[in-house]
């Protein structure tokens, strides 16, 4: 469809002009982007009315109209948010009732997470190699520093508590649902009927419930299944039921990636002489685990956000901890602030995880495309 | 085969041989499974059993049909302190079912509308509609339900009830509207209301017939809308109105009269649409980006509007790559309705809870808990599965 | 294939139920060196935390004298926090020796549920707070009313019961934790706000105006909280019982926790302080524990008098007079067996 200049003789050649005013620049970009139509135009204007009403005012309550200092809720005069209290309850936030004087060990297990997931995450990473190993070791080094042991002080599991509570359970969950996960996903397109059956039907069943039955579970009836001199940790029951929500759902996803891997791998792999074990671990899981990273990084956005619910089995999540200090007769009515306050913890946590998976799946997609 | 016989050339031992051939040894890895399986269950079975004889506690389905001695304040069928706890359950079940349905409809909604104003060519708008995606979907859900909640207890308080017309009472309490009292001859109203719809797809049916033949359109919506509405408000008043309107009155305390809606239901299903009709308009957004832009400038060319573009070629060819993720956020909806317990509408989970607290039948409860969750999840999936396959495309 | 399945798994069980073959009580925690209690996850008075994460308040305050009674030291006890649906089940399943978490003493908990209830602690019932803007003098004035509660609990079934009774209708407001019920009135969702007396007076210490609101007279329920233990261990009810009951003993021979020790040094001239505390007969070794136990349990808080004015008397924020719960020579119904 190439368009014939039959109207002009050929060889006339006219000279380029500028584009219109009206469409290059801030006014072009304005006029294309913003006021393209009458109904944009009133769309536009309907966003900034909007815009207008929520921001200032939003402002105005959480910074300009806010009282910042006071050791009580009656120290806070002005009409705005009363954040007094963050100063006195900042240290139960994050670490619930974790023993005062060792609440470095935590800090330093969130600091040595950066190295450990970095080479999973991040290609071009300095020592990879090695790191790789660190990563492996990670999960045992962390429950030595949160739990103590070797000379390091013990801290009982029910003093765990505030956002640091909601990280090992959201950690916790992700790392054991993994391997149970895999397994789940190959038995799942396994050849042994049995074995295919039992793998559906527990994915199905666990994906088919809400979390919080799950921890009622956990919490009500997993003792009654144990020999009455048998007690497990509540922390380590809720665990173990976070995981068996979470592998059900890692599950499908690694299914997904297994599915995207072509039969010629396996095949190859089956000519070389591979068996089955070898056959997955070498060959198909590496391919296969590699295009489910974004979707396990959305499993784990999904988990980290239900270990809010932990709350309702009575654990003092950061949610916990927030009811528990608006208990507290000094600072009772800052419902707001507190919700506001835990919200922007996972905002920010949970917007920066979604962000490097939707880079993840961009990289991942031209990587296939070349 | 092959291995096996190789085996035999070679010469191995009798179970050596037996371990190299492929079935059998699949034979034995599922016979381990299943024994393994199986003892774990005697386990947890055997430990149940002892310690609910060591706590002398009866296991069984008997509790349901013992009188239950609580209220609720919610309820879609009969209920009062006098009935059963099975009957609790299923008024706690029923209002599950409610949460969720009004979920569904009202996420899908948001959900489309929004997964097309994130592609609308205003930058503006479709910065703010990703901003509000972004915060709905990374905030866990259970503190939006509470958000809603104590937004919505900062209505006027009862005594200073917002009314539109003395018939609609908005409060902290929620709202109450006038419920309908059908009187004789309303019966000719309900059957000019089948009969409408009835109309209404006959026409619409027609319509499609002619416009393939003929490619004529019809106006099948509005004619659509005049027989469905215009039908049985005609009958209504040849009839002589035969309803009756129950308005809300004030007494001492609370509006009485009407039927109301309670500010819990209300904030979670506010809650609950919001978020999942942010994670839906993802899928949208998706969904319409899969189609190939080529489908547009075709339609374009064609001479088609823009909505009509969407609505008629886009939109139908993206809901095959929208259907399925839909259908799991249908399910994540359902089961996120048991965060109702945070606010004290009484759905299954808020029910059973009390339940279990009278009886203490733990394990019964909670197994019905999750039966009920999965039967729900089960009946949702088959309906969109069938949807699904309605819609596939008819390859030639 | 069936039948050997049927073997295995018949075997499996047999092997497990005999394992299943329980130790008394008192052993376990002697061996663990560890008494676990049940309690609330917070309630103003009588389970809650103080600045340094430590639990305190009356419920704690009974499992801190038993697990001095019987380990001889008040602080080796595990708190687990418990909530109304998963207390009964965790004691069912051992996961706690007993449970002090302001729980009402029922026929049905004690018969059905396999429960012993060891006494009572405290005598509370349900009532209601309103707004005295509402102009109502009476609970039975609420037809009509929005009724805010906590879910699972007797008060739920009591509140049914009485508006029943009386013929009045009211639309109940259930909501999980006291907190966000608290909240739910404030915010005038509901027009009274009902639960036991006791967390009545808590929670009116709370609001901006405490004289705004007024506490209705009827007291619609009998609220008997205690302390429970699994049913079928008699030693073991016989411990946590005759704990209660040194308390209440010792406020009524005038045995503090400042005097215990010099009583205990030798025998008095009265007979039932000798008995208990040790310096006459052999009490402690009946329940087999040491000849002393009363003196370590008196030790840990001090008599029940002690206890109360600590964590609820007059001179806390709570401000609870005793009530009910004075000694029945004081006017009260409190009143224990004798130690002989």
């Amino acid at each position: 469809m190439t368009a014939q200049p039959f109207h002009r003789s050929q060889g006339d050649m006219l000279t380029g002009r500028a584009a219109p005013v009206a469409t290059v620049g801030v006014i072009g970009w304005l006029r294309a982007n913003l006021f393209s139509s009458w109904f944009s135009t009133a769309l536009t204007l309907l966003a900034l009315y909007l815009l207008s009403l929520i921001v200032p005012a939003l402002i105005d309550w959480a910074y300009v109209d806010a009282d910042f200092a006071g050791d009580n809720r009656f120290a806070c005069k002005s009409s705005g948010a009363c954040w007094a209290w963050v100063d006195q309850r900042i240290d139960q936030f994050l670490y619930g009732r974790y023993t005062a004087d060792q609440t470095w060990r935590v800090d330093l297990a969130v600091v040595l997470l950066i190295p450990a997931l970095a080479p999973l995450l991040f290609e071009g990473v300095p020592f990879a190699r090695q790191l790789r190993w660190f990563s492996l070791a990670y999960p045992a080094v962390a429950t030595l520093l949160l739990v103590g042991g070797i000379g390091l002080e013990s801290v009982p599991t029910d003093r765990f508590g505030g956002f640091m509570l909601n990280l090992t359970v959201g950690l916790a969950g992700i790392v054991l649902s993994l391997p149970v996960g895999i397994l789940l996903a190959l038995g799942r397109r396994s050849r042994l009927p049995v074995i295919r059956v039992l793998c559906i039907v527990f994915i199905e069943a666990v994906r088919g419930v809400p979390l919080i039955t799950l921890l009622f579970v956990s919490n009500i009836i997993l003792p009654t299944f144990l020999p009455p001199d048998v007690t497990l940790d509540s922390l380590i029951r809720v665990i173990v039921m976070v995981t068996a929500f979470a592998s059900a759902y890692m599950a499908e996803v690694i299914r997904g990636g297994l599915q995207a891997i072509p039969r010629g791998q396996y095949e190859a792999a089956q000519a070389l002489g591979l068996r089955y074990w070898q056959t997955m671990g070498l060959i198909v899981l590496p391919q296969a685990l590699k295009i489910s990273i974004p979707g396990i990084v959305n499993t784990f956005i999904g988990l980290f956000k239900d270990t809010t619910l932990v709350i309702i089995i009575a654990m003092f999540d950061i949610l916990g901890i927030g009811n528990a200090m608006l208990a507290h007769p000094d600072w009772q009515g800052l419902s707001t602030e507190a919700y506001v306050f835990i919200a922007l913890f996972f905002f920010v946590a949970c917007f920066s995880m979604s962000r490097y998976s939707i880079h993840l799946e961009k990289r991942l997609d031209t990587e296939r495309r070349d | 085969m092959a291995q096996n016989a190789s085996a035999r050339l070679t010469g191995r031992p009798g179970w050596q041989r037996l371990w190299s051939d492929e079935r059998t040894r699949g034979l034995i890895y599922q016979l381990l499974v299943v024994l393994g399986l199986a003892l774990v269950v005697a386990f947890i079975v055997s430990n149940t059993i002892a310690n609910l004889q060591r706590v002398g506690l009866a296991s069984g389905f008997g509790f349901l049909s013992e009188q239950a001695f609580f209220d609720i304040n919610q309820k879609l069928i009969e209920y009062s302190s006098t009935s059963t706890f099975g009957r609790a359950l299923i008024v706690g079940m029923l209002n599950t079912v409610l949460v969720s349905a009004m979920g569904i409809v009202a996420a899908t909604g948001i959900g489309f509308v929004a997964g097309v104003l994130r592609l609308s060519p205003n930058f503006l708008l479709s910065r703010m509609v990703g901003a509000w995606v972004e915060i709905t979907r990374n905030v866990p859900l259970l503190l939006q339900i509470i958000f809603w909640w104590v937004l919505l207890t900062g209505l006027p308080k009862v005594r200073e009830s917002l009314t539109i017309g003395d018939s609609v009472v908005l409060n902290n309490r929620g709202v109450r509207l006038p419920a309908p009292l059908f009187e004789a001859g309303f019966e000719w109203v309900a059957a000019a209301l089948l009969a409408g719809v009835a109309a209404a797809v006959f026409v619409a049916r027609w319509a499609r017939r002619r416009q393939e033949l003929s490619g004529q359109s019809f106006p099948v919506a509005w004619t659509g809308l005049v027989l469905i509405a215009g039908l049985p408000l005609l009958v209504y008043w040849i009839a002589g109105a035969p309803v009756a309107w129950d308005v809300p009155r004030p007494t001492k305390f609370n509006f009485v009269g009407g039927f109301n809606v309670t500010p819990e239901l209300v904030a979670l299903w506010i809650a609950l649409s919001t978020y999942t009709g942010a994670f839906i308009s993802e899928i949208v957004r998706a969904g319409i980006l899969s189609v190939s832009k080529g489908q547009t400038e075709a339609a374009g060319a064609l001479g088609l509007r823009p909505g009509q573009t969407m609505r008629l070629v886009v939109i139908p060819q993206a809901l095959r790559v929208i259907i399925p993720p839909l259908t799991s956020q249908y399910l994540n909806l359902t089961k996120n309705s048991s965060l109702a317990i945070a606010i004290g509408y009484q759905d299954l989970v808020s029910v059973g809870g009390t339940i279990l607290n009278q009886s203490g039948q733990a394990l019964e409860v909670v197994g019905i808990w999750m039966a009920v969750y999965l039967s729900l999840s089960l009946l949702t999936s088959m309906f969109m599965n069938w949807y699904n396959r309605k819609i596939a495309l008819v390859e030639r | 294939m069936k039948s050997v399945l049927k073997t295995a798994v018949a075997g499996a069980a047999a092997l497990l139920v005999a394992g299943a073959a329980h130790a008394a009580t008192l052993d376990d925690i002697k061996k663990a060196g560890v008494l676990k209690c049940g309690i609330n996850t917070g309630l103003p008075g009588f389970a809650y935390t103080d600045d340094k994460g430590k639990w305190t308040g009356f419920d704690v305050a009974y499992c801190r004298a038993l697990a001095a009674g019987v380990l001889g030291d008040p602080d080796k006890v595990k708190y687990v926090n418990l909530t109304g649906k998963n207390r009964f089940p965790a004691l069912a399943a051992g996961e706690i020796d007993v449970l002090s978490r302001n729980t009402t003493w029922t026929f049905k908990r004690d018969v059905d549920l396999g429960f012993t209830f060891i006494g009572v602690s405290y005598y509370d019932g349900q009532g209601f707070i309103g707004r005295k803007a509402l102009g109502i003098k009476s609970a039975k004035e609420l037809d009509g009313a929005s009724v805010c509660i906590q879910t699972g609990t007797t008060t739920e079934l009591n509140l049914a019961d009485f508006f029943r009774v009386n013929k009045i209708k009211y639309e109940p407001v259930p909501i999980e934790t006291n907190e966000e019920a608290r909240k739910a009135y404030v915010a005038e969702r509901c027009d009274v706000y009902t639960t036991d007396a006791s967390g009545l007076a808590a929670t009116k210490t709370t609001f901006a105006k405490p004289s705004d609101h007024m506490v209705f007279p009827e007291i619609i329920s009998k609220e008997p909280l205690g302390p429970l233990v699994r049913q079928g261990d008699d030693q073991w009810a016989d411990i946590a019982r005759w704990t209660l009951n040194v308390l209440i003993n010792a406020e009524e021979y005038g045995v503090t926790a400042a005097n215990v020790d010099k009583l205990a040094a030798k025998a008095t001239d009265n007979p039932e302080i000798n008995r208990m505390l040790g310096t006459e007969g052999a009490l402690g070794a009946m329940l087999g524990l040491r000849k002393t136990w009363a003196v370590d349990v008196i030790k840990a808080e001090g008599n029940y008098a002690e206890i109360f004015e600590r964590y609820l008397g007059t001179k806390t924020p709570l401000g609870l007079a005793r009530g009910l719960n004075a000694l029945y020579t004081n006017g009260g119904i409190l009143y224990a067996p004798p130690m002989r």
